[in-house]
């Protein structure tokens, strides 16, 4: 898998972890146990797009949220996880029904 | 010898020292082990894996199932390697393999008369009962008797390398199809790749007489391959095996670099594990030849027709005197034509295809003819054929067979997907998109005449030229050869009794496919798992389709239907050697080694390992026989006098900002924002969901300057951390960090005489008043400016000095020597430990990921006016139920008394088991101070036990303590040590 860092280029899978879905992204702002445990826990599953956040640990250590299609591994989107703080990912919240026949085998 | 008089792609003006079996055989430049075997007359390579039958060669190339050979002798020993694929050299040695004493005379061909009993699955079946001899006897018994080669167990005294490639275009196979496709992309300018797993470029041209462009094929793909040499844009890689697919166009290649060299040079590794990055891919891999399952199939001298045309035509070696030919395609008539060419006696051209029309030659030609069987213990002597006029034997050394060709799609499928079947050809041919950005051309493809294979590259190298944004120049295709594909499906000469081989190299015959299907295993998948059909070096290559073909015809379905088993990585057995590439001793992990490390190894401290990094475990003295005394004077050392410790090993982050405090305070349990410059705080660092993560101290340099301190072990995790915390959470605020671990030098220097010790280093000396507890400031050693820290792990009045890394051996043995003069010393980790229990610090054998700040008993350092990581979840209230384990001290009652980490706290008076059990210790030693053994552990409601004595119990090590439950600091727990 390769992975385009905004700041680095094109770079190979070995120079990322993985961290999860991009929900981490947002926060609860007040200390609400609820609100925390589906920030921490709750995570859909989708077979298609989805939002996550890599952290480009042996490169330039930005962290970065791609949308990563769980079928294929086909790299849909990548940019700075700065940025895209407060966005909700396509993918999330909304099922993906996959075509007939696939993500089945 | 059978070397014929001309011909061949072979250098004869060299004669090469190469033996097989302790015998000299006579071979050249350009020769493979398999051709210099043809050529001297050798038949018999191999004994089969179960059977112990003899065994020839039986094709040219990757998918041979039975010469397989040992190269090299002791530590240099490799096994299992296929005589096709072994480029020769001067003084190559080569042994068969799976048989004893020798080749011809192999005691275990024994198994042969004992087949009726030893069909597929025999040993489930057979060697149930008792049980326990499965492991000790039957699981030994078998494997000694079935198998291939062996490694030699000793040392690998060879490297191998891994390397990385980046292309536009990967082309995989360079036959017509490859080299056309490299040929249009190079010239297009495009950074090309051409790989392929033979040592001469061409594939099938170098294999056949056909000409290319009014040239013979051999020497159309010489002028190509010259040509693409000389484009700097285009990479060939001969002797490259790519051997898997994978996600965002990365490929899996192995290069045999020095393999075919007698001699090496000293630094060329044996083999490189490549990683290529390409684009854009063209699958150029060709075809394999299929056997026909026919009686008594396996005997040397039956050989894939294809192969016997590349022995005659590219090595000119010939594999027989007198030949049968039998087809069930046009192709097979070319295998024919090709003997009688080079004076081959061809006894019979034998089409099972009903209305096949053979062309006429100087043999009897039959159509809707079969082989039903052939004669020869070592070595083909008589072939049985079946036409309308009845059944004969026909003499013949030589049976050369082809039941069509096989595309090589096994890379279009690693990633998941399925062959597709092609009636056509009467074969699976590669999915459409199975790998993004890769195009199937020529034979792989299913085109199989040499025009349509030139065409299909050229058409695939415009294709990925367009998708790269390049533009393809007009490239003619060459005249060449252009035979429709004519084929009917044939696997299996299905009434004529005896034992027909589907798979060679794992002995499985119809009767097993059939045993198989009668038993239930009617999936292509589970039939390979019950008779082992396709398994091993081979993974079905040459067999693979032919027995699930008959397994379809069995169970009356179609081969579509049927499916094939799955294709996955890697394409050829690659040398574990190669994938592990620099990984061996120290390769294995990088080693880091602390700025002090010299004067520490100088002083004859024995290393120990901390996550990368090589600590003192201590710095043993005259009379010191175990680590254990060394450690106990050191304890004392520090608690009478002085001791100093390398701590540069520890997670140093600078933090700088306007925000910097403000950012702290989010990341850090506690208050960090209150800190005055000049002060050090203990800080807890909390996850998300309220657990602790990591602890250390912040050390407030200047108004908006910090420098946190992380554990060893967690220095990287925090640090991705704080990068997680700022950027995804907070990147708002102001502030920047950087991690400094390795540009300071940390020396702690403990013990009531700490403050001499420093004060003797140090240009300006510091005072009680001055420099309290938690003090920190600047301060210059020697003129060097370095930073001092009032902090203590061990209990003791401490001070950490820090320098830039490269005076951390200076500084080190300047603070050894000084505490030396006073009766103090160096310790290490095993006594930073020990002080550490004493004083009851945590590290992370109590920072396990499943402890809560509550439970470490520093509840009430989460500051609950601003909000902080874990703040949310920490609030739930199970994370501060009294019944959790909570952080308690141990003591041994008696002297003697053993406590271990690991060891179970149990109520005294009950049995060990479950509903007695309160917790566990996580770090234990014993107290040179207290004069017994303590620990730290989590017990159940721990600290309203204190006082209470319970057991201590380790069913592993027989231990069984009675403790005592105390407060978890053993030593000055007022702190009155560390503030005077």
């Amino acid at each position: 898998m390769r992975i385009a860092c905004p700041l680095c280029g094109e770079r190979d899978l070995r120079e990322f972890t993985y961290r999860g879905a991009a929900v981490l992204l947002d926060r609860p702002a007040e200390p609400d146990p609820v609100a925390f445990d589906a920030y921490l826990h709750l995570r859909d599953n989708p077979a298609g797009p989805n939002a996550e956040l890599w952290h480009h640990a042996f490169g330039c250590r930005a962290w970065l949220r791609v949308v990563r299609d769980t079928r294929t591994h086909a790299i849909l989107e990548v940019g700075l996880a700065r940025d895209a703080r407060g966005r909700l990912a396509p993918g999330v919240g909304e099922a993906v029904v996959p075509a007939e026949g696939e993500g089945t085998a | 010898m059978t070397r014929l008089a001309s011909g061949g792609l072979v250098d004869r003006s060299r004669r090469l020292a190469v033996t097989f079996d302790g015998a000299p055989l006579v071979a050249h430049p350009g020769d493979t082990l398999a051709s210099a075997l043809v050529a001297n007359g050798v038949r018999l390579v191999g004994r089969s894996f179960k059977y112990h039958r003899p065994r020839g060669i039986v094709a040219a190339g990757v998918e041979e199932p039975n010469a397989l050979v040992t190269l090299g002798a002791g530590a240099r020993r490799t096994p299992n390697l296929r005589a096709t694929e072994v480029e020769v050299h001067d003084g190559l040695v080569a042994v068969s393999q799976n048989r004893w004493p020798s080749l011809r005379r192999d005691a275990m061909a024994v198994n042969d008369l004992l087949s009726p009993f030893l069909s597929a699955g025999f040993y489930y079946k057979t060697f149930m009962w008792p049980p326990a001899f499965w492991e000790r006897l039957y699981e030994p018994m078998i494997r000694a008797a079935a198998g291939l080669g062996a490694l030699s167990g000793e040392r690998d005294p060879d490297a191998s390398e891994k390397a990385f490639a980046f292309a536009d275009l990967l082309v995989i196979g360079a036959g017509p199809a490859g080299l056309m496709a490299a040929l249009v992309a190079g010239r297009a300018g495009a950074r090309v790749i051409l790989a392929d797993e033979d040592f001469r470029l061409g594939g099938r041209l170098n294999a056949e007489r056909m000409e290319v462009d009014g040239r013979p094929g051999a020497a159309w793909a010489g002028e190509v391959v010259t040509e693409l040499a000389g484009l700097p844009n285009v990479r060939l890689m001969p002797r490259t095996s790519v051997i898997g697919a994978y996600d965002g166009g990365t490929w899996g290649a192995v290069e045999r670099v020095s393999r075919h060299l007698a001699e090496p040079p000293a630094d060329a590794p044996l083999d490189a594990f490549w990683r290529i990055a390409a684009r854009r891919a063209i699958l150029a891999t060709g075809a394999i030849e299929r056997p026909i399952a026919f009686p008594d199939n396996d005997r040397p001298g039956v050989m894939m027709g294809g192969a016997v045309r590349a022995y005659l035509n590219r090595w000119a070696a010939a594999p027989g005197r007198r030949a049968v030919v039998f087809t069930n395609n046009d192709d097979g008539w070319r295998t024919a034509e090709a003997l009688v060419a080079v004076g081959i006696e061809v006894a019979a051209l034998v089409d099972a295809r009903p209305g096949a029309t053979p062309p006429a030659g100087p043999w009897l030609a039959a159509a809707g003819a079969v082989v039903t069987g052939t004669r020869g213990r070592r070595g083909l002597r008589a072939v049985r054929l079946r036409d309308a006029a009845g059944e004969r034997w026909v003499e013949a050394d030589l049976l050369a067979v082809s039941g069509g060709w096989n595309p090589s799609v096994h890379l279009a499928c690693h990633l998941g997907a399925r062959p597709v079947w092609d009636e056509g050809v009467a074969a699976f041919g590669p999915p459409a998109d199975g790998v993004p950005g890769l195009l199937a051309a020529g034979a792989a493809a299913g085109a199989f005449s040499t025009r349509a294979a030139l065409a299909g590259g050229a058409a695939a190298a415009a294709e990925a030229l367009a998708a790269l944004g390049l533009a393809a120049g007009t490239v003619d295709i060459p005249e060449a050869e252009d035979g429709p594909v004519a084929v009917t499906a044939f696997w299996h000469v299905a009434d004529a009794g005896g034992r027909a081989w589907v798979d060679l190299q794992n002995d499985v015959t119809v009767k097993d496919v059939a045993l198989a299907a009668r038993e239930g295993f009617r999936a292509a998948e589970h039939m390979k798992r019950y008779t082992t059909h396709g398994m091993a070096t081979d993974q079905g290559k040459l067999g693979g389709l032919l027995g699930t073909a008959v397994l379809a015809g069995l169970t009356g379905r179609s081969v579509a239907e049927t499916g094939i088993t799955t294709f996955r990585p890697p394409w050829t057995p690659v040398p574990i050697a190669a994938l592990g590439a620099g990984g061996q001793g120290q390769g294995f992990a990088p080693e880091r080694l602390s700025p002090a490390h010299t004067a520490i190894i100088a002083r004859g401290a024995p290393q120990t390992e901390a996550g990368l990094w090589r600590r003192p475990l201590c710095f043993p003295r005259p009379g010191e026989a175990t680590v254990r005394a060394a450690c106990d004077r050191e304890v004392r050392m520090v608690r009478s006098t002085v001791g100093v410790c390398d701590v540069s090993t520890l997670g140093k982050i600078d933090v700088q900002g306007p925000d910097a405090a403000a950012f702290l305070d989010r990341v850090y349990a506690n208050t960090i924002s209150t800190l005055a410059p000049g002060r050090v705080r203990y800080g807890l660092m909390l996850r998300e969901d309220g657990f602790a993560m990591d602890d250390g101290t912040v050390a407030r340099l200047g108004p908006a300057h910090f420098l946190v301190t992380t554990t060893t072990a967690a220095a990287g995790e925090v640090l991705a951390h704080l990068d997680f915390a700022y950027q995804c959470l907070w990147p708002e605020l102001d502030v920047a960090f950087a991690s400094v671990t390795d540009h300071w030098a940390q020396v702690a220097v403990a013990g009531p005489l700490a403050r001499e010790v420093v004060n003797a280093v140090i240009d300006a000396p510091v005072g009680s008043d001055g420099f309290p507890f938690m003090a920190c400031g600047p301060v210059s050693a020697a003129g060097v400016a370095g930073r001092l820290f009032r902090i203590s792990f061990s209990g003791e009045h401490a001070y950490e000095l820090a320098v830039p890394a490269r005076h951390g051996a200076a500084l080190f043995d300047r603070l050894v020597t000084e505490a030396e003069a006073r009766g103090g010393g160096a310790y290490g980790l095993e006594a930073l430990n020990v002080l550490r229990i004493e004083k009851g610090h945590p590290t992370h054998a109590e920072l396990q990921g499943r402890t809560t700040a509550d439970d470490l008993g520093l509840g009430r350092l989460v500051a609950a006016g601003k909000d902080c990581i874990g703040r949310g979840a920490a609030a739930r209230p199970g994370l501060s139920d009294p019944q959790r384990e909570q952080l308690v001290g141990l003591k041994a009652i008696e002297a003697g008394g053993r406590l271990v980490a690991g060891a179970h706290v149990v109520l005294p008076g009950g049995h060990t088991t479950p509903p007695n059990d309160l917790g566990y210790l996580t770090s234990a030693c014993f107290s040179p101070t207290l004069g017994r053994e303590i620990a730290l552990g989590f017990v159940r409601n721990g600290r309203a036990r204190t006082g209470e004595t319970v057991r201590v119990v380790c069913l592993l090590r027989g231990h069984d303590t009675p403790a005592e439950i105390v407060a978890p600091a053993f030593v000055d727990p007022e702190g009155e040590r560390l503030r005077g």
